[in-house]
């Protein structure tokens, strides 16, 4: 087994790697992912949704390589370190509606924690609304973990259920990597304009993705769990790490003059125009990230934390993936993304559902075996 | 004789074995707790949690099961 002592699980360890997480983005974005968005589970997982037509918004359509190579990294990690457990039970369908309604939240805010760390290290001022709103929605979660709250056990369960995800994330990278089009109107699209034209090199986007996804899997990295374990438990282990993400993120913005701060920006002829991907509908930005943050808390991770838990057997994780990629079609299909029409009925109907999850939560139930 | 306590926490989400297993240690009047987890995750979260309470953890494996052995 890997002991507690493994460096990995060390404070050094989770510095180290938010650390090289920032550092990694920063790069990324420097290379062509779009601004602010070196690394953004909620939209490339969005884009990913676009790719395979799941939705049609034109400009953020595109087979990001980051989010496959990701599980496939975790994955790596688990079978070297033997800790490959096929295990599903712990209510998938909940798990699957709270993905939709993370995803749906996150898109409202326009980006994943991750992102919201990112935008915060560009100067985007607008992330500390998401910012504020993800800790306000996780420490909502955090009174129903104090009560109890729970979705039931997993349990071991047979190879294949293990190994579903994995095999789609490959099956997913290599469509990213060929990028067939399988006839007129017909997948995969990819964007012509927009953030979904953006992208670093599909061969470093994979190794860049697959570095995060085993150290992530190393680590417990976790952008939820961060703040989370420190309202819960005054622990500040999985914090130090987004931490270190942000410091890192923010010194290459500035060597990569990728630093432009405020709530938008401002030309030298005094023009102003948005931040890159984001909008300043403050009370959205807000409560889009509370709905998100209390969907990841009573799900028990971020984003990219359920992607690396599906690379290592979790089934249940593996629905809450599924639940955001179906979650960022809705989004777009029915006009709710970012400061859209029906984004505040989104994020109302969005937190009586989670809300409803958070209060028939049973209590931490018995053992069976 | 000592009564020792034990928690059940194999199969939970994150924060639930950690958060479990701090509630266990701030109740019991008992110098040993016993926690059955099943994830290396949960060993390290465990661990993490009893050792800022001033607890040392002992970790044995059993066909899956992890038994962390917590003693002040």
């Amino acid at each position: 087994m890997t002991g507690p002592k493994d460096i990995f699980a060390s404070r050094t360890g989770i510095i180290m790697v938010g650390l090289a997480i920032g550092c990694i983005a920063a790069s990324l974005q420097k290379l062509g992912n779009p601004p602010n968005m070196g690394v953004c589970v909620a939209c490339f997982t969005r884009d990913i949704a676009g790719a395979l037509g799941l939705h049609r918004a034109g400009i953020v359509q595109y087979l990001r390589p980051e989010i496959p190579a990701f599980c496939l990294g975790a994955f790596v990690a688990a079978l070297a370190f033997r800790e490959f457990r096929p295990r599903t039970g712990s209510s998938p369908i909940l798990r699957f509606v709270l993905g939709m309604c993370a995803m749906i939240g996150a898109l409202i805010f326009l980006g994943c924690p991750w992102r919201a760390m990112l935008r915060l290290a560009g100067g985007d001022w607008n992330a500390i609304l998401g910012i504020a709103g993800l800790v306000t929605g996780i420490g909502i979660g955090v009174v129903f973990l104090r009560v109890g709250f729970s979705l039931g056990r997993t349990y071991q369960s047979r190879f294949p259920v293990g190994l579903a995800m994995p095999v789609v994330m490959l099956i997913l990278l290599l469509l990213a990597i060929f990028y067939p089009k399988f006839g007129d109107n017909a997948a995969l699209y990819r964007s012509e304009s927009g953030p979904g034209s953006m992208a670093a090199p599909v061969a470093i986007s994979i190794i860049a993705g697959m570095i995060v996804g085993f150290l992530a899997q190393r680590t417990r990295f976790c952008t939820v769990g961060a703040f989370r374990d420190l309202i819960l438990m005054r622990d500040i282990h999985l914090l130090s790490g987004v931490i270190a993400l942000v410091a890192a993120a923010f010194v290459m913005n500035l060597i990569f003059k990728q630093f432009d701060p405020g709530f938008v920006r401002t030309a030298a002829d005094g023009t102003t125009s948005p931040q890159p991907a984001a909008h300043t509908v403050h009370w959205l930005n807000f409560t889009g990230m509370v709905l998100a943050g209390l969907s990841f808390c009573l799900a028990g991770g971020c984003p990219g934390r359920q992607v690396f838990l599906s690379g290592e057997g979790d089934g249940d994780a593996a629905m809450f993936v599924l639940g955001m990629l179906t979650g960022a079609a809705i989004s777009h299909n029915f006009l709710m993304v970012g400061n859209q029409a029906l984004a505040p009925w989104a994020v109302v109907i969005g937190l009586v559902v989670v809300l409803t999850i958070g209060i028939t939560g049973r209590s931490v139930p018995a053992a069976t075996g | 004789m000592s009564v020792s306590e034990t928690v059940d926490a194999r199969g939970l989400s994150c924060p639930q074995p950690a958060l479990l297993t701090r509630q266990a240690l701030k109740r019991t009047s008992g110098k040993e707790v016993t926690v059955l987890v099943d994830t290396a995750t949960q060993v390290q979260n465990c661990t993490r949690t009893a050792e800022q309470l001033g607890w040392q953890a002992v970790c044995e494996e059993n066909e899956g099961t992890f038994r962390l052995r917590l003693r002040r």
